[in-house]
């Protein structure tokens, strides 16, 4: 049944994470990345993770749908380590007819590796914790100052909106055609490449007509809801920045701060470490 | 001989998830050939669920669908002949128009089921006829028609396939009364003439009670009843306490029970009402003058 | 009382291709007093839709003059106050609802307005109060019932504050349980927040609940009345495709036959009342 198919990834909570500024948390996120990219070493990079780890605690999102966002990244995963394990010049570990595997290759495949699946973890997680109406408005008050550009900020927003507000009608649709066809004996499920194609017709006709039959309708009514685009408008609710949003600012910045230091002088912090451990 | 036979039949949606709901519960039911059938229960009663296991749309999670006395899943290659056998007509059926013309929108059942150009062409015509399109109807665009136009040519759609059970999900809804009374009407015709098997959906109990001879009532995933319609509204009180209503009519000759004259239980039609007051009335002064 | 609405000798058609007009309404008068509920009857395509569009200026007569609150609503400076006068609701409650999450879709109309916020949030509350939806604000639209739907497109509505609102057959894609929930709350505003209540609809029961049904035939008025003496009108109602409720329907047929019966019965109990009488005098005893 297409209607078991669940839209959006959003998880409802209440947990801290949840209840960030969705301003704050699409900042936050974008500085995380940035974070990533800027740690040159291990120290650095162990802050990322255990930056996610903290943060994932916190949400209570479920430790499997971390695992679940990171499942159609895996190829990529696998492609870019098996390559950078084997192309990167270095010290040589292991070789076999021409392929050289390098300390170098394998430590940049595990950084690469370890990024990626970060990356996808902190951006799921924003997803995770934020209804996509929020982040839909976080978005647009995030991209007011391009107004000044001209970009039609505010009508982009409406149209994510009303494109989420109409996906579970319009899959419903689908379904409810597909049967309508079925009933009166349309094959779906057999033919080569081109039949199918063509089984297809009946179903997205119907569904063409009524999607824009849909969108008149609707355009009618939002215009007896006097909607005169953006100009004007207020909103209920409006977004304002709490103590708990400033906190988790200046604590991302904090982890920032932290691994642009551990970049310059973390090499000899490593070695100091390394003494000590040899000491001991 | 038995048209349809369910037997334990349960359907579960979403089974294994926390969206888990048993729609129909171990239904078993038996519907004569050439019956004409209304089906009656709330929304969410499961009737939806129950006519989609007819034609095969649906698969039971447990229990069977005979249809002829044949399991339909036997043999699931042959399931779309059932789709052939077991028109369905859903709600709102003029959304699922596509073709370019009204003519080979009615055809698209026929020319499915591979039949000869020339069998197409006489299913198509009698359809349309039957729903009363005319022949300039035949070459327009199904989407240049009138709302209730458009229904029509949708119910062709699934008459031309020459069912041999015809199941209508609220075939009327949205309709105003003339265009209600006349596909009624329509329907009532192709079920005289052919003697198929009709099943028809509706909200209106002033509807059934008017075309359909027997009542099916479901009720809770199950059924509750499934009797002639007079012994069905004669039971105003249970059918009242499932959320669903009798014909206005009968509601009229429950109050004039309760106020004591001696009118039938059974009134359902307003003929039949007119009638029985108007003998009533003619006796009562014939008596006492 | 003041009139929310009038309409003075309207004409108006669609355009066709050939530049012609193909006429839907053929000059029709009619006014309508703050606080009254009022049906429109009619079949389909006899012109009860487009007389409605034209109450909030979504369409402007070819000849004739709609007045609503005062405003011609040829006046498009004005539009936007014709708009928040009368609001609309449509048959589909699918295609009127535009957001995601519902106390967020009544703020809808509000938010275009300019209200201020916390007014915004105390006409939502009040809103979904009325209309009895409150313990649903933070659902989605796609999880509701038809009948819930239809309460939420209402309910955005009134949170502009409208004097009127003219609903375009809203009970047509409900259930009878949907119907209900919906003609009640439609009741309800009428009732207790005096709100002028314009109902198109072809289901005679909810017709013979207004104060008032008008009958449009083919572009005119065929009948202006209250309901008791419009549904008095059978066999007229019949030849234009239009239906009774059963017990009138039955008390005429009576009549007809030659039975003393009172005209113009609307419900059951007037029915069981009269028929009980009738009885009586003919002396058919109760048991």
């Amino acid at each position: 049944m297409l209607k078991d198919i669940t839209i959006g990834q959003y998880f409802p909570g209440t947990s801290p994470i949840h209840r960030l500024d969705p301003r704050m948390k699409i900042v936050l996120t974008v500085a995380y990345i940035i974070l990533l990219f800027t740690a040159q070493n291990a120290v650095g990079l162990a802050v990322g993770v255990l930056f996610l780890v903290l943060v994932y605690g916190i949400s209570k999102i479920p430790p499997v749908m971390i695992l679940r966002s990171l499942k159609p990244v895996v190829p990529i995963i696998v492609f870019t380590s098996v390559l950078n394990m084997f192309f990167i010049d270095g010290r040589v570990l292991f070789q076999w007819w021409i392929l050289k595997l390098t300390a170098e290759g394998v430590k940049t495949a595990v950084f690469m590796s370890v990024r990626i699946v970060c990356l996808i973890a902190g951006t799921s997680l924003l997803t995770y914790t934020t209804s996509p109406i929020a982040l839909t408005d976080g978005i647009e008050r995030l991209c007011n100052p391009l107004k000044r550009f001209k970009l039609p900020v505010h009508e982009l927003a409406m149209m994510m909106t009303i494109a989420l507000r109409f996906i579970p009608t319009l899959i419903e649709e689908t379904d409810k055609i597909m049967s309508a066809q079925k009933a009166r004996g349309a094959d779906l499920e057999s033919g080569g490449l081109m039949q199918r194609a063509r089984a297809l017709i009946p179903i997205l006709i119907p569904l063409f007509v009524s999607a824009f039959r849909r969108a008149d309708e609707l355009a009618l009514a939002m215009e007896c809801r006097c909607y005169r685009g953006g100009e004007g408008r207020t909103r209920m609710k409006q977004l304002k920045i709490h103590p708990r949003d400033v906190w988790s600012a200046v604590f991302v910045g904090a982890c920032l701060v932290f691994i642009v230091l551990s970049n310059l002088y973390g090499a000899r912090v490593l070695e100091q470490l390394g003494l000590l451990l040899r000491s001991v | 001989m038995i048209a349809i036979k369910t037997e334990e039949l349960t359907y579960t949606y979403s089974a294994g998830t926390p969206f888990q709901k048993t729609a129909i519960d171990h239904v078993n039911l038996e519907i004569e050939q050439g019956e004409f059938v209304g089906v009656i229960g709330h929304t969410g009663s499961g009737k939806s669920t129950l006519i989609q296991h007819f034609n095969g749309l649906l698969k039971p999670t447990s229990g069977r669908v005979l249809i002829n006395g044949t399991d339909l899943w036997a043999k699931e290659t042959n399931l779309r002949e059932y789709r052939f056998k077991v028109g369905l007509v859903f709600q709102y059926p003029e959304y699922q128009l596509f073709e370019e013309t009204v003519y080979k929108d009615i055809a698209f059942g026929p020319v499915n089921m591979g039949l000869s150009p020339a069998q197409v062409d006489e299913r198509v015509r009698e359809a349309a006829n039957f729903v009363g399109l005319r022949d300039y109807h035949l070459q327009k665009s199904p989407f240049e028609l009138s709302g209730g136009q458009k229904r029509r040519v949708a119910i062709a759609g699934v008459l031309a396939m020459n069912p041999d059970i015809l199941v209508l999900d609220e075939p009327t809804a949205g309709l105003d009364p003339k265009g209600r009374d006349s596909i009624l009407g329509q329907i009532k015709r192709y079920h005289r003439e052919r003697g198929n098997t009709v099943l028809l959906v509706s909200h209106s109990m002033e509807d059934i009670a008017r075309y359909a001879r027997k009542v099916l009532v479901l009720n809770r995933s199950g059924v509750a009843m499934y009797d002639d319609v007079a012994k069905v509204f004669s039971r105003a009180e249970e059918i009242t306490r499932m959320g669903l209503s009798v014909p206005q009519v009968t509601r009229i000759f429950m109050g004039l029970r309760e106020e004591g004259f001696p009118v039938s239980e059974s009134v359902y039609t307003m003929d039949y009402a007119r009638e029985e007051l108007l003998s009533l009335l003619g006796k009562g002064a014939g008596n006492h003058a | 009382m003041e009139d929310i609405i009038s309409a003075e000798r309207v004409v108006f058609g669609y355009p066709k291709e050939d530049n012609q007009l193909n006429i839907v309404l053929r000059g029709v008068s009619l006014t309508i007093p703050e606080g009254q509920f009022v049906a429109v009857l009619g079949h389909n395509g006899s012109g009860k839709s487009t007389l409605a569009k034209h109450f909030n200026a979504i369409l402007v007569p070819n000849e004739g003059k709609v007045t609503v609150c005062g405003i011609d609503t040829t006046d498009e400076n004005k539009l936007y106050d014709i708009r928040q006068q009368v609001g609309m609701v449509f048959q589909n409650p699918d295609n009127q609802i535009v957001a995601t999450i519902v106390e967020e879709d009544v703020a809808f109309g509000p938010e275009n307005m300019g209200v201020d916020p916390a007014e915004i949030r105390r006409r939502v509350d009040e809103s979904l109060s009325d209309v009895g939806m409150t313990e649903y604000r933070t659902h989605a639209p796609h999880q509701l019932s038809g009948g819930q739907k239809q309460r939420i497109a209402i309910a955005g509505i009134i949170a502009m504050r409208p004097r009127c609102i003219v609903l375009d057959e809203p009970t047509a894609m409900l259930d009878p349980k949907g119907r209900r929930e919906v003609l009640s709350v439609i009741k309800r505003l009428n009732r207790e927040n005096g709100i002028t209540v314009v109902l198109i609809t072809h289901y005679m029961e909810e017709a013979a609940q207004a104060e008032r049904v008008v009958v449009m035939n083919d572009g005119e008025l065929l009948f202006d009345a209250p309901p008791r003496e419009v549904f008095s009108h059978v066999r007229e109602l019949k030849e234009v495709g239009l239906d009774v409720p059963q017990a009138t329907e039955l008390c005429w047929q009576l009549r007809q036959a030659g039975v003393d019966l009172p005209g113009g019965i609307l419900t059951e109990a007037e029915a069981v009342a009269a028929i009980s009488d009738a009885l009586r005098k003919k002396g058919v005893g109760a048991r």
